[in-house]
């Protein structure tokens, strides 16, 4: 073992590394000294209150353009009264003068003060928004006598046309402990400001920015001395979204007043021209401090106009429908182009009468007649012959059943019901009388108005169903074009050009024809294809309700739409909920928005 | 594998035992302090990591009873599994595409480049304790070391941790120095190293270019390194000769100093403790190393004395390091102070590690005493 050892002894190798060990302690030791002996005055000073803080400049969000340029969200200064409890002196009298000045009970300002307790020490906590020049001149006068008081320059969201595209723009509120939890790591502060709803939700990432913030000396009031280090912040992205603002308005319009929704894309591209939901809200309102009395009043109105009912509003879709049955119906061969089918009125199954909307009854019919006048009892009869799963596949196959995956948040799916759906759902077996239910739209399945306009957008490009887009483009603040979207394709319809010609001239007939439901619809000089539907809330048994109850339960009216016929350039749907019926109460919008879509605002 | 007898127990290092338990009681008591938020908030840093000193105790225990025969005929698969785990690691973090360095088993979270440390230093022990012990390195004797030094270095900056991956550059450097290199070899090394440099650099993402840039100049990121560094010397400084006092301290208490429980817990005790304070501290941690030191030339074979060497210089690193992180005379880097520092796999792989070095010096030499 020795021999192995002989190395061992070289006094080098001992005296080196301690020689090492020794000055790197000694450096670390005279270090200390240095800092807690020699600069200890210095040091103790900037220790109290904390001389030395970080103050951080919230960066620009971005802003929001339609289409082509148009603005339709900035941002706008606004004077903030703030206070950092550390550096209040007199508590009592700076409370006092705050609440003379701002106009505010003390007890209002103990509540904001509550509501950011969690909130790092040193760091200004905002009372009032939107303080005006003179107040913000009384404070500045008072800043000596009261230390603690801050005025804090922040950007206010100005949405210019208050609640035009509510839903979509959406609204920015103060990040809650949770999303603050949640988004630790993101550089996210108490007190920041996030989107919470709409495009200022789902790119929040793109608009937010990047904070900037500087180091600074203050004196013992917390009054800044010197400024060391800056980093200035960065302005987020701007968006330019698919809306077009001129349709956009003219679609609020039509639909002021109604509850309901209407969509209007471009069937080439899958891109959203308009889309509307009524009652809307007004963004404004909410992105400085809103009281409690109205954000109360705001989620408990009955018409709930925080609910974006384009994706989230999920209804059945009615007679709509009937172009997926159509469809089906042709493409599976369980009916011809020239199968007369008949209706007289009504359709037995079971033990059951399934009724026609005319009474009356169709008599000898066939496809084409069928959508152009709505026929119920076809359809049964279609849907019989497909079976529940066969008209499921096709219903899906359009889009429906499923989320379209707009950036929107809180999309929702709908709902298409089969056999599998039930057993999981109810463990009971399917009822063949369901299927004639769904074959008109009625029973379990929910659509939402987006994708019925994809639906009809599909229908109109010949076939392809597209993803929707919401936003064409995103640049920065050098105006470099950082994204894209582009349009996709999600997939094809399963059915012919064949069968899908034919349902078009059906649509077409619908508008156009004699005995077409929707004969409101028709323009002039251009060529309108669509369909109505009038969705049953529930079973009106006729003649029992009162006047007030019938309008309550009433039906929601559809109407879905392309045009011009023959090379569209624009489908849409629009739901008037418990609006009646389709051909009434739907479809005229579409053709006054139509008739602006093609004529422009000079005409009309 | 497990080996102790009532001879081996006579040998047993007391002192340096009693040393490192003094130092462990230290750092609870003033994570206690440190966990002790404002308004008298308890973190519960402080009992988390009670449980982990527990464990690593207890494996510190396990460490010391195991030969020194069973860490050299495993040091291979312990290297290869520390490898296994740190490229783990790197594709969980590509998948979640953020920073990752631990990985998740069941409610422990373990930080693989925690072991690649103790498992470079015993796959180091491993190669040299074959090769003849000359005055003087060899080239040939550089190369493998060196290469098996530089992969899990490089799967530790992908993470990007890289206090940890310098670190093992650092205990690869020291063992070289001790074993004795020439001169005009280690100079070719270090120039070699400054030529991989560019290319490395070419390598990394634009985040973690920033992150270096901002480890070279803190200057670079005033509103977080840089304002980190202001904040800790106003603490240590504002502790003067006596200190503020057992959880007297404000500069931390406020959360100025995010990192207060990890990284920057000295400044915790240097503002609590004063000067005098921190001087016990540092004479503790003097000792600690003066005595890894001893170990080392006492080992009876060449694998003890590398291990030995390995493991001091492991401590000796991260104290100077972090200390110097802390009094604002080095740069940044996500390095824990040993004993002090909040975190369960540095607890832990630094127990263990002190049981091996107890386990080397309990098997010392002829059995004899220094």
């Amino acid at each position: 073992m020795t021999s192995r050892r002989e190395g061992r002894d070289k006094p080098l190798r001992v005296i080196l590394p301690l020689l090492i060990i020794i000055i790197a302690f000694l450096g670390i030791v005279l270090r200390l000294w240095y800092l807690q002996i020699f600069q200890y005055k210095k040091f103790l000073q900037l220790s109290i209150s904390n001389r030395i803080r970080l103050k951080t400049i919230p960066a620009m969000r971005g802003m929001i353009f339609d289409r082509d340029g148009n603005l339709l969200v900035d941002n706008r200064p606004s004077f903030c009264a703030a206070i950092v409890p550390e550096d209040v002196k007199n508590k009592k009298a700076t409370l006092a003068f705050l609440s003379r000045v701002l106009k505010m009970t003390p007890e209002e300002i103990r509540t904001r003060l509550k509501k950011s307790s969690y909130y790092a020490p040193f760091q200004p906590r905002i009372i009032k928004e939107n303080c005006d020049t003179v107040t913000v001149a009384r404070i500045q006068a008072h800043f000596a006598q009261f230390p603690g008081i801050e005025i804090l320059v922040r950007s206010r969201r100005y949405y210019k046309y208050g609640a035009l595209a509510s839903h979509v723009l959406g609204y920015i509120g103060e990040i809650s402990q949770r999303e603050l939890k949640r988004l630790r790591n993101q550089g996210y502060q108490p007190g920041d400001y996030i989107g919470k709803y709409g495009i200022e939700k789902t790119f929040e990432k793109y608009l937010r920015g990047k904070k900037g913030g500087y180091q600074v000396e203050v004196d013992a009031n917390g009054r800044e001395v010197k400024v060391l280090r800056r980093v200035e912040p960065v302005p987020g992205d701007n968006i330019y979204l698919t809306i077009s603002l001129p349709l956009q308005q003219k679609l609020e319009k039509l639909m002021e007043g109604k509850a309901g929704a209407a969509v209007v894309v471009d069937p080439k591209t899958g891109e959203i021209l308009a889309m509307v939901s009524h009652p809307n809200f007004n963004p404004n309102l909410l992105t400085t401090r809103i009281s409690p009395k109205q954000w109360k009043a705001l989620i408990t109105d009955p018409q709930h106009p925080l609910i974006d009912r384009t994706i989230q509003g999920t209804y059945p879709p009615g007679s709509t429908f009937k172009i997926v049955t159509a469809s089906a119906g042709l493409q599976e061969g369980v009916i011809q182009g020239d199968t007369l089918l008949y209706c007289p009125g009504y359709l037995r199954f079971g033990r059951r009468y399934y009724h026609c909307w005319k009474k009356s009854g169709h008599g000898w019919i066939a496809v084409h007649e069928a959508i152009v006048q709505s026929c119920d009892v076809f359809f049964y009869q279609v849907g019989i012959k497909l079976g529940i799963n066969r008209l499921a596949f096709y219903a899906k196959a359009f889009g429906l059943g499923r989320r379209t995956g707009i950036a929107l948040p809180n999309e929702r799916a709908g709902l298409i019901p089969d056999t599998v759906w039930k057993e999981k759902h109810f463990h009971q077996p399917w009822f063949k009388g369901e299927t004639l239910s769904v074959a008109i739209g009625q029973g379990y399945v929910l659509v939402t108005p987006l994708q019925m306009a994809m639906l009809m957008a599909s229908v109109a490009n010949g076939g392809k169903l597209m993803a929707p887009l919401i936003v064409k483009k995103i640049v920065d603040i050098h105006k470099h074009v950082i994204k894209v979207y582009h349009p996709k394709i999600r997939s094809r319809l399963p059915i012919s050009e064949k069968v899908l010609g034919m349902v078009q001239a059906g649509l077409w007939g619908v508008v156009n024809e004699p005995h077409g439901t929707a004969r409101r619809a028709r323009l002039k000089d251009i060529n309108v294809s669509g369909k109505t539907g009038t969705a049953q809330v529930i079973r009106l048994k006729r003649g029992k309700l009162t006047k007030e109850e019938r309008e309550k339960f009433k039906d929601h009216a559809w109407f879905v739409a392309y045009a011009p016929s023959e090379s569209p350039t624009a489908a849409m749907s629009v739901l008037v909920e418990h609006g009646g019926h389709g051909g009434h109460a739907a479809a005229p919008i579409a053709g006054a928005f139509l008739r602006f879509y093609f004529d422009g605002p000079e005409v009309y | 594998m497990f080996k102790i007898d009532r001879k081996l127990l006579k040998n047993f290092d007391w002192a340096l035992a009693g040393l490192i338990l003094i130092l462990l009681v230290l750092g609870l008591a003033n994570l206690y302090s440190a966990s002790y938020g404002k308004e008298g908030s308890m973190h519960a840093y402080f009992s988390h990591q009670l449980i982990w000193v527990g464990i690593g105790l207890l494996g510190m225990i396990i460490a010391i009873c195991v030969t020194d025969e069973f860490y050299r005929e495993n040091a291979i698969i312990f290297y290869i599994l520390s490898l296994v785990l740190l490229i783990l690691v790197d594709i969980y973090g590509m998948i979640t595409s953020g920073a990752q360095r631990w990985i998740r088993i069941g409610p422990l979270s373990l930080q693989p480049s925690e072991l690649a440390k103790l498992s470079l230093i015993l796959v180091l022990g491993y190669y040299y304790e074959t090769k003849r012990n000359l005055n003087i390195l060899p080239l040939r004797h550089i190369i493998l070391p060196a290469i098996l030094t530089i992969i899990p270095t490089v799967l530790v900056i992908k993470q990007p941790d890289l206090g940890t991956a310098l670190l093992l550059l650092f205990i690869f450097i020291s063992i070289l120095l001790y074993e004795g290199i020439p001169f005009k070899t280690f100079l070719g090394l270090f120039l070699a190293g400054l030529g991989a440099l560019p290319v490395m650099w070419r390598f990394l993402k634009p985040y973690q270019k920033a992150r270096l840039l901002t480890f070279i100049n803190p200057n670079r990121d005033p509103l977080g390194a840089g304002y980190h560094i202001i904040q800790s010397k106003i603490a240590v400084g504002s502790g003067g000769l006596w200190g503020k006092g057992f959880l007297k301290g404000t500069q931390c208490k406020l959360e100025f100093l995010p990192e207060h429980h990890t990284d920057f817990v000295f400044s915790v005790l240097a503002e609590e403790w004063g000067f005098i304070g921190s001087l016990l501290v540092i004479f503790l941690l003097f000792i600690l190393v003066i005595w890894g030191l001893e170990v080392a030339r006492s080992a009876r074979n060449r694998f003890g004395e590398v291990v030995a060497i390995g493991i001091t210089a492991m401590f000796f690193w991260q104290i100077v390091i972090n200390i110097g992180m802390v009094i604002g005379v080095m740069p940044v880097v996500g390095i824990p102070l040993p004993f002090f520092s909040y975190g369960g796999s540095g607890t832990l792989i630094n127990l263990f590690s002190l049981g091996i070095l107890l386990s080397i010096r309990m098997r010392r030499r002829a059995y004899t005493s220094f």
